[in-house]
């Protein structure tokens, strides 16, 4: 039957004046009676609207049908369908902004909780997952596949190769593997656990893990090719920190987003037992809206007792970031100033940050993306002070690898021009995909480019297309 | 893992080490540094690579025990592992074309210029290294580095190997009695690096600094290796570590160095009191 209720079953969390102390997971999952009382939300519709905002094009009603009659196994089966890793995708992807913008309940009150319910299957069957068919005798066996990156667009290209019966090698510069999901996103959203058995899926699929290898240095593409590899898949993100080129970014206490979170999510520099040091924070100011600023700020406010404000030159609707995460940095006390602007860091005499000057900001016209572009109200310069300021505005493409592969075309900005269908590049036998070929983006668009290279990588190789 | 070779002491506070990484050493080019996590708590840290070997697929690190994390790198010993070690990293530095070239160094800076004073001599490249030290004592690679010279001199802050004073004056001598340097390497403390570049500038020499900065992963992801080199934010790790010594805002470079000082300290303590040692 039907679950008339306009809002959807609440996801248990834990209380806010624990988790403000702690790096566990905020969202603790539903239990069975939560999610099938959720599942009955939904409507069944025949036209789908959801799928249509999922990227890699999940049958929602599908599964969520499975659900209501407590089916969770079959559930499971339905979502790993279409995505390799549901049990990451569950907790980082936007749903507002993808199959949950789509769903009909959303006329008279909240969407079905779509999301929560593609963490609770998988959560049901992930970490005792068998059932995957590890291909050994495979026409693919001899082809030899590199992928460089192992965030979730390498992981996604990896594992779906390895399971075709390709012999596939992930390369991964950090000590860790995972990309952003090892270094940016925190474990209070993305557990470790979870994200070791993302990897031990790929080991048990006899995919090889090489750390420590930055290509385009360690190794370059072309000797990858050199080396018999039939074909290398480029997937190493969008790295490169953005910068606001405003006077004082160089001061002691400005950390860039990429740093400070590498410090606490790959270097555990929070936890006394490691070496890894962090200055002392005191009252910290996080710069941008997207998901990185929100993690930042929900890091800082683990580790510091002073206040975590967020600055954001827009305003709240228009925050990139996952919305259930700014519902969490407002529970967790995290102030937000929408429409400000920074102009100037300020130091004291040592060089030491002690503030920001600021503009209030207003909006204008359409810029040439659609997007309403914002401006300074007016010239009025307003202070804020700081201890700690962490600029999170977004990040660009790393050079290393196409400064080592000159034949490897990449437009202005270095990403990696896509050529023919959705991941060959110029180069043959390169494939490129994830925050590389699209700019800083989300997860779920990164493994629907895995997913895709490793569908053109097996047909190229297969019908000898590119050979 | 990666294996300890070799381990010699320097001095007091300097330590070589050879490392087996056949596929560094491949690579490995004069200028270019390694990451190193010496355990799965340590710190990542940023090292010159002094030497390699292509053949027996190692390469050698020369560090200087500053902190928690080289004190801890200096406690392991031949035959011991190294959790992870990452690279070539950065830029190799740009020794064609050069007919004669003055390199200054002082301290642990020598690591870095041992390399590029190597590659340029066997370019057939003139080169006149002028090396400082505090004291007697502190003196590494002079007859290492006396290969690959045209000239080498050696001073010291307290005249205890007989050469009382500061590179800036060897080299400002040397100009003055018409050395004419198509470039100028200084690789050592930044107030040092300032000091041959403000005379460099003077004369209007070609001066090339290597830069020391606060990295975690060495691949242009972290950003705490942002300097301002000619008013344009440059990342140590993959645009350098070399740059034009007359574009570099030391000053700054300095005050980003001193960002962890107070937490470097108290670690350094920690370990100290840790392994019984000294703090240096």
């Amino acid at each position: 039957m039907i679950n008339k209720s306009k809002e959807k079953e609440a996801m248990p969390t834990q209380k806010y004046a624990d988790r403000i102390k702690n790096f566990d997971e905020v969202e603790l999952g539903y239990d069975e009676k939560a999610a099938v009382k959720e599942a009955n939300r939904c409507l069944s519709c025949k036209s789908k609207p959801c799928v249509s905002g999922c990227p890699v094009g999940v049958d929602i009603p599908g599964f969520i049908n499975k659900v209501k009659t407590g089916d969770f196994k079959v559930a499971f089966d339905i979502v790993s369908k279409s995505s390799p890793f549901p049990e990451i995708c569950g907790r980082v992807c936007p749903q507002e902004k993808q199959c949950e913008k789509f769903c009909v309940r959303r006329k008279t009150g909240e969407s079905v909780a779509i999301g929560n319910l593609e963490r609770f299957v998988s959560d049901c069957f992930e970490s005792s997952n068998k059932n995957d068919v590890v291909v050994n005798n495979s026409k693919y066996k001899n082809y030899k596949i590199a992928v460089v990156g192992s965030g979730p667009s390498g992981l996604t290209c990896a594992l779906e190769l390895a399971k075709k019966g390709f012999d596939v090698t992930v390369f991964e510069a950090l000590h860790e593997f995972g990309g952003v999901l090892a270094y940016g996103i925190p474990k209070f959203r993305l557990p470790k656990k979870i994200l070791n058995n993302a990897i031990n899926k790929l080991k048990s699929h006899n995919v090889k893990l090489i750390n420590n290898c930055l290509v385009g240095s360690t190794v370059t593409i072309d000797e990858l090719l050199e080396k018999g590899y039939s074909a290398v898949y480029i997937s190493s993100g969008a790295g490169l920190p953005k910068l606001m080129n405003i006077k004082g970014e160089e001061l002691s206490g400005v950390y860039c987003a990429n740093e400070f979170l590498t410090r606490i999510n790959l270097m555990n520099a929070q936890n006394a037992e490691y070496d890894t040091p962090l200055t002392q924070l005191g009252n910290v100011v996080v710069i941008g809206g997207g998901n990185v600023a929100i993690d930042a700020a929900r890091c800082a406010k683990r580790v510091t007792a002073g206040e975590v404000t967020i600055m954001y030159r827009r305003g709240e609707d228009e925050m990139p970031a996952r919305l259930s995460e700014i519902n969490h940095a407002k529970e967790e006390n995290i102030k937000f100033e929408f429409l400000k602007n920074p102009v100037e860091f300020i130091g004291d005499d040592s060089g030491t940050i002690k503030g920001l000057k600021y503009q209030n900001m207003t909006y204008s016209d359409l810029d040439k993306s659609g997007r309403k572009s914002v401006v300074a109200l007016s010239d009025e310069i307003h202070k804020l002070s700081a201890d700690t300021i962490i600029i999170a505005i977004g990040s660009g493409i790393n050079s290393v690898i196409s400064q080592s592969t000159p034949d490897l075309e990449c437009d202005e900005f270095g990403k990696i021009i896509i050529k023919n269908g959705f991941t060959r590049t110029s180069k043959p036998l390169v494939y490129a995909g994830g925050d590389a070929v699209i700019g800083a983006a989300t997860v779920i668009l990164a493994i629907d480019s895995g997913k895709k290279a490793a569908l053109e990588i097996s047909k190229d190789l297969c019908e000898g297309l590119r050979q | 893992m990666f294996e300890i070779l070799e381990k010699v002491r320097l001095n007091d506070q300097i330590i070589y080490m050879t490392l087996k990484a056949p596929l560094i050493a491949k690579k490995a080019k004069a200028g270019q540094f390694v990451i190193i996590r010496t355990d799965k708590l340590a710190e990542r840290i940023p090292l010159t690579i002094f030497d390699s070997d292509k053949i027996n697929g190692t390469i050698d690190i020369v560090y200087q025990k500053v902190g928690a994390a080289t004190y801890k790198l200096s406690e392991k010993n031949k035959g011991d592992f190294i959790e992870d070690v990452l690279g070539p990293l950065g830029k190799a530095s740009e020794l064609q074309g050069y007919n004669k070239v003055a390199l200054i160094s002082g301290g642990v800076g020598i690591a870095t210029l041992y390399p590029m004073a190597k590659a340029l001599y066997q370019n057939g490249c003139k080169t006149d290294i002028i090396l400082g030290f505090r004291t007697k004592e502190l003196i590494i690679f002079q007859d290492k580095l006396k290969e690959f010279a045209r000239c080498l001199n050696v001073v010291t802050d307290d005249g205890s190997n007989g050469n009382k004073g500061f590179v800036t004056d060897v080299l400002k001598q040397k100009i003055e009695t018409g050395e004419n340097y198509d470039a100028v390497i200084s690789v050592g403390p930044i107030p040092m690096m300032k000091a041959v570049c403000d005379i460099t500038k003077k004369y209007n020499i070609r001066s090339i600094v290597s830069m020391t900065a606060i990295m975690i992963d060495g691949t242009g992801m972290c950003g705490g290796c942002r300097l301002n080199v000619g008013g344009k934010i440059k990342f140590a790790c993959i645009d350098g570590p070399d740059f034009d010594g007359h574009k570099v805002d030391f000053d700054e470079a300095m005050n980003r160095n001193r960002m962890f000082k107070n937490e470097e300290d108290y670690a350094r303590e920690k370990y100290c009191n840790l392994f019984g040692g000294e703090v240096i």
